[in-house]
């Protein structure tokens, strides 16, 4: 009842307080490591990347690609019937200049993260960056094309891709 | 199906840092909720508890660290975690222990302690993306939004101006929340003005991490008759989970909450949201969230509820206030929390408790939402009296 409580809970504590270390904490730091499995499916995904190649699933039924490649379609609940090689070009589903980094932090080079739809998937996209090119005149439509890490640098990640540039 | 009424409710002050832990947070809120509707921990028969990722304060199974506080021990007990939709669907727990005819009273209770993750809550969401497809790519949290609000303005030509008067409204609408973190009087062109974090994404369309906690007490017709002569009723639940793949899914429009917000209306029996529903708590932890969710709450065309923002209908006075309580942006963002904090103020409003918040023209009926796992899920309750 907001109108007949009169006193609320709880004790609001400013940088002041955590900087002059007014109040005890407890501090603890993880140190763990974990090494996942890519799996059947992005196992092909990684290894063809690694070749400097694009690879989807498709999905008879539905006629979906399924990008990034799987094994099973999640719509028709059925397993995917065929690999399909995609272009390394795509155009820009939308995108962001993002001045801060995965905790927060500021960035002073903004980097352009993006949705972009593979040519040849029928518009599916996926996420990767955007680079080489002034932030402010990316637009959402623009036609972008692969750059690769040079052979001997890629290591099956999707990070072989280097980044995505207009074209 | 029983009918399940809202008898109580209480919530912390939402704040950057609180002194006290999660427990206590917890703790005191069940206190307050429970004492609102005059009830002890004897009569509740069991406890849902929403509380969001574990990794905010890398106490693992947190639910059960939080247990005491919520008044859990020798009694039925469950955590729901649906990300940012949890506060909401946390009520949609509640109501179907009770609704089931297995419980007389349910204790609903959220808490989130996002401060102790240093140097920021973000980066404890490192490993909720895909680790092998979005993860190495130095992924945040904030390309998420920005990706979705670049979508949805560039869909229907919509301007940054005109989506910073969320920030306005609900800023202004939070003057009056006596829990509110971020309350304030504010222009479009100091949201405009304020630093960018990914672009279109500013700091002032972005609502604070908060530490806080809401509680809410469910019960049967039965025992709510007794105990109150203003029940206040839970008319219909939704909640609806999309594709995982952003990459498969249009950003411009939040289909999952379509589909969460129609199970709930159907439940409710509302055919016309936009005439049936009196005010409305779209979840807004981004501005442009609040009317991309009240697009897919079916409360206007796609595309069209800058208008109503613009028009003044969605305003406190307005037609159809959105946001009275003054919002994640206002009131701060407890994730879990946050839910609740929105399905109380649906309670104290329909009850005529809201204060110097009140909306005019005495609301008959509610609705309140939220939104998270992976950006694609919707959580939906509709309340009436
Ligand atoms: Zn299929």
């Amino acid at each position: 009842m907001s109108e007949k409580i009169k006193s609320w809970p709880g004790t609001p504590l400013g940088e002041k307080e955590i900087k002059e270390k007014r109040i005890l904490v407890t501090e603890w730091q993880p140190n763990l490591k974990y090494a996942w499995d890519t799996g059947a499916g992005y196992g092909r995904d990684f290894a063809e990347l690694k070749k400097g190649k694009i690879v989807g699933t498709k999905c008879n039924k539905c006629r979906r690609t399924l990008l990034p490649a799987r094994l099973f379609c999640e719509w028709c609940f059925r397993t995917a019937d065929e690999w399909v090689y995609l272009k390394d070009t795509g155009t820009v589903n939308t995108f962001s200049v993002a001045y801060t980094g995965t905790a927060a932090e500021r960035l002073k080079v903004p980097r352009i993260p993006a949705l972009i739809e593979i040519d040849g998937s029928g518009g599916v996209a996926i996420m990767h960056l955007i680079s080489d090119v002034d932030p402010w005149k990316v637009k959402i439509g623009m036609k972008v094309k692969a750059v690769w890490k040079p052979k001997q640098k890629r290591e099956g990640a999707i990070t072989d891709i280097d980044y995505w540039k207009p074209i | 199906m029983r009918k399940v009424a809202v008898v109580g409710a209480g919530m912390t002050k939402f704040m950057r840092r609180a002194q006290e832990t999660g427990k206590e947070l917890a703790w005191e809120t069940a206190k307050l909720a429970l004492d609102s509707c005059e009830l002890t921990v004897k009569d509740v028969d069991c406890v849902v508890m929403g509380t969001a990722p574990d990794a905010f304060d890398m106490v693992h199974m947190k639910h059960e660290y939080l247990s005491d506080g919520a008044g859990a021990w020798r009694k039925p007990y469950v955590r729901g975690v649906l990300g940012g939709g949890t506060g909401v669907f946390t009520a949609c727990q509640a109501w179907y222990h009770v609704a089931s005819g297995m419980f007389d009273v349910c204790l609903a209770v959220t808490e989130e302690k996002m401060s102790s993750c240093l140097p920021h809550p973000q980066g404890a969401f490192v490993t909720c993306w895909d680790q092998f497809t979005e993860s190495p790519l130095g992924t945040s949290l904030l390309w998420f939004f920005a990706w979705e609000m670049n979508r949805y303005m560039t869909s229907h030509g919509i301007t940054e101006r005109e989506i910073a008067l969320v920030s306005v409204k609900n800023k202004k609408n939070a003057l009056h929340h006596p829990c509110a973190q971020l309350p304030g009087e504010i222009t479009v062109d100091d949201v405009m003005k304020s630093e960018i974090m990914a672009w279109p994404v500013k700091r002032l369309d972005v609502s604070p991490t908060s530490d806080g906690a809401a509680v809410l007490v469910f019960a049967s017709e039965e025992v709510a008759k007794r105990i109150t002569d203003r029940p206040v009723w839970v008319q219909g639940v939704g909640w609806c989970l999309d594709t995982m793949y952003i990459g498969q899914r249009d950003l411009y429009y939040p289909k999952y909450v379509e589909y969460a917000a129609r199970m709930a209306y159907d439940m409710a029996g509302i055919k016309d949201p936009r005439r049936e529903i009196d005010i409305a708590e779209p979840y807004d932890p981004f501005s442009y969230k609040e009317l991309h969710h009240g697009e897919g709450l079916l409360l206007c065309d796609k595309g069209e509820a800058v208008r109503l923002l613009v028009d003044g209908e969605t305003q406190k006075t307005g037609r159809q206030p959105w946001c009275p309580s003054g919002g994640a942006l206002g009131v701060g963002n407890a994730i879990a929390a946050t839910g609740v904090m929105k399905v109380a103020e649906l309670f104290w409003q329909l009850r005529g408790e809201a204060g110097e918040r009140q909306v005019p023209g005495r609301p008959r009926r509610g609705v309140a939402q939220a939104w998270g796992d992976e950006m694609q899920v919707g959580t939906v309750v509709v309340l009436g009296v």
